[in-house]
């Protein structure tokens, strides 16, 4: 399948590019530690159990933020994004492409943000991190839009987290419900939820945010 | 003259309601919420219509909408906000779903306005705004659920309020206010773009006068 | 191929383009001139699909698989190499033998001793060069190039030169450029905005 291969070699590119650079994905783990250290500071008595949940998720969510600002950098500079327009490909398949690469430095910054979390806090549920995994995708699908959304304008670093952050907050409801509340089964059906539809959406209507 | 007329139907509406007065806002505040949602949707319609047709004038439809729906929303939360303070003494509860679903969309759909701010007027401003117009109104039921969900977490319901069993008169002094309501967005949303339209007239018609 | 009617385009209140009419038929070579913010290169992005015309209408026969573009920007990833943003774009382009082709225009313009290296480390004429590569690489047979000659060289003009020569019989051509006199050879049209 072609649409396949095109998703494939422009995450590649993507991975590659950072591999390169290496910038991003750094910054997202040394973001995510500090942020864990500073919200322990923040919490003279340890916090809960409910308490450190919810930090966790403001952690992995403001993580995001930081490698969903700079998503569309490499695209910015040369213009390469007319590129990628131009080209005879589904421009769906440059947000598919995005969305995975993207969703691999997320999951590489939480392979070491959880065992922290684990570390520093309580320990850390089965249910929670299935809720992570659900989450990630939510993330990334809506994030890698709503990047695409601020690149276009002016002030982008600014106005990306106002238009990510409302539209996490049910992720962030589904997250920490599903390491919280009684019947995490619930919440991580919503979180499935979430992501299906808002990924569909995304996927279908990234065509018309970056064409005229 | 119309908008006389609505505002003699809510004027008199209130009359008919033989509970205590602080019930009197519920008149007001419920169909001003439903109105808002209203608007939104009409918002998201007209923004697809404009993805469907690539017609300029959707642009103009979808934005007013959206900005008539903000101002509702804003309504909302405030007259929300009055009930709590009547009912309950408190001027806001984490517990009344319809005000943090508000709380939500007003987040969302300031940055709305944010980011049409930051885009340069033309066919890609009016896409993007179009597309972000669609998740908000892909948000609103999302939301719903996931406040739904973290009742239990968000806030332990401690005040209770019974929905309202509406009596026949009770019923059809609502529907009366809604109507109005709706009418009133109505009005305000024809007038609100008729005065858009000649606005961009106007700048036409200077545009070409300068040319010569 | 390409048809426009009272083409329109307006960025806010300024209106870059107005009432333009074009005309351009398969095998055409079109020069277009003006000044700067005469809209030159508005009308190319136009007729590539980049930007929407605000009004007027405008019509073109080619799908994106056929169609070359050269813009003011190189549109080529900085950090990846000239063989990386080529493979990459010769994927998207689905051009077959996509390693032989990328070898033979590297050479073509002077670029396959610096294949390696990334686009940040080129000099600007050699970005050019490397556009044009890229450009030409799935064989377009609408050629849409603004101000194609600008950052190159004596000798990079010349390879370009000996490149729109060759494909002159193979492809249509809309070129915007402040040096018509250069292309006056080629050219079966002009447009002046």
């Amino acid at each position: 399948m072609t649409y396949a291969r095109d998703v494939a070699a422009l995450a590649r590119k993507d991975l590659l590019l950072e591999l390169r650079a290496r910038e991003t994905l750094p910054a997202m783990v040394l973001f995510v530690l500090s942020t864990l250290v500073a919200f322990r500071f923040a919490l003279p008595g340890g916090g809960t159990e409910r308490q450190t949940i919810g930090l966790l998720w403001v952690a992995i969510l403001f993580t995001s933020l930081v490698g969903l600002t700079r998503a569309f950098v490499p695209e910015r500079e040369q213009r390469v994004l007319d590129g990628l327009v131009l080209a005879p490909v589904d421009r769906s398949a440059i947000w598919f492409g995005k969305v995975t690469a993207t969703l691999a430095f997320l999951v590489a910054a939480e392979v070491v943000a959880l065992p922290a979390y684990a570390l520093f806090f309580e320990g850390l549920t089965w249910e929670t991190v299935a809720a992570v995994a659900l989450a990630d995708i939510g993330i990334c699908a809506v994030g890698t839009i709503l990047a695409a959304m601020a690149a276009a304008g002016r002030a982008r670093e600014l106005l990306f987290p106002l238009l990510f952050l409302p539209l996490s907050l049910p992720i962030l409801v589904g997250g920490v419900g599903a390491g919280v509340g009684d019947d995490p089964a619930r919440f991580l059906a919503f979180l499935g939820l979430y992501d299906a539809v808002f990924a569909i959406l995304a996927w279908a209507s990234f065509e018309y945010v970056v064409t005229e | 003259m119309l908008v006389s007329g609505l505002a003699l139907a809510l004027l008199w509406a209130p009359e008919d309601a033989d509970q205590g007065p602080s019930q009197r806002i519920f008149y007001i505040h419920v169909p001003i919420a439903l109105t808002a949602y209203a608007c939104f949707g009409w918002g998201a319609w007209k923004a697809l219509r404009l993805l469907w047709t690539g017609d300029a004038r959707y642009d103009l439809e979808s934005y007013t909408a959206v900005h008539l729906g903000t101002i509702f929303g804003t309504l909302t939360l405030v007259t929300g906000s009055i009930w709590a303070k009547t009912s309950w003494g408190v001027w806001w509860s984490w517990g009344e779903r319809q005000l943090v679903l508000f709380l939500v969309l007003f987040l969302f759909y300031a940055a709305y306005f944010m980011l049409r701010f930051s885009l340069a007027e033309g066919p890609a401003r009016a896409r993007i705004s179009a597309v972000y117009a669609l998740f908000g109104v892909v948000l609103i039921p999302i939301s719903f659920l996931a406040i739904r969900l973290a009742q239990n977490f968000i806030h332990p319901v401690v005040f209770t309020r019974d929905g309202p069993q509406m009596s026949g008169d009770m019923f059809f002094t609502f529907c009366v206010c809604l109507a109005g309501m709706l009418l009133l967005a109505g009005a305000l949303y024809l007038n609100e773009l008729a005065g858009k339209r000649l606005d961009l007239r106007l700048r036409e018609l200077r545009e070409a006068l300068e040319l010569r | 191929m390409i048809r426009a009617r009272g083409l329109e385009r307006r960025y806010g209140a300024k209106r870059v383009l107005r009432g333009l009419d074009l005309d351009v038929a398969r095998g055409d070579f079109t020069v277009v001139t003006g000044s700067n913010g005469s809209g030159k290169t508005t009308l190319l992005r136009l007729v590539a699909g980049l930007a929407a015309p605000t009004g007027g209408e405008l019509t073109v026969d080619v799908d994106r698989a056929h169609l070359g573009f050269v813009g003011h920007e190189s549109l080529v990833y900085r950090e990846l190499t000239a063989i990386e943003n080529l493979v990459l774009y010769a994927r998207l382009y689905r051009v077959p033998e996509a390693r032989e082709r990328i070898g033979m225009l590297l050479e073509r313009f002077g670029l396959w001793d610096a294949r390696n290296e990334r686009a940040s480390t080129y000099s600007r004429g050699m970005l050019q060069r490397l556009a044009l590569c890229r450009a030409l690489l799935h064989e377009p047979s609408l050629l849409l190039l603004d101000e194609p000659y600008s950052g190159l060289d004596a000798e990079g003009a010349e390879l370009l030169d000996r490149e729109l020569a060759e494909r002159r019989t193979r492809a249509t051509f809309l070129v915007a450029t402040h040096d018509p006199e250069r292309l006056a050879s080629l050219a079966t049209g002009a447009l002046a905005l």
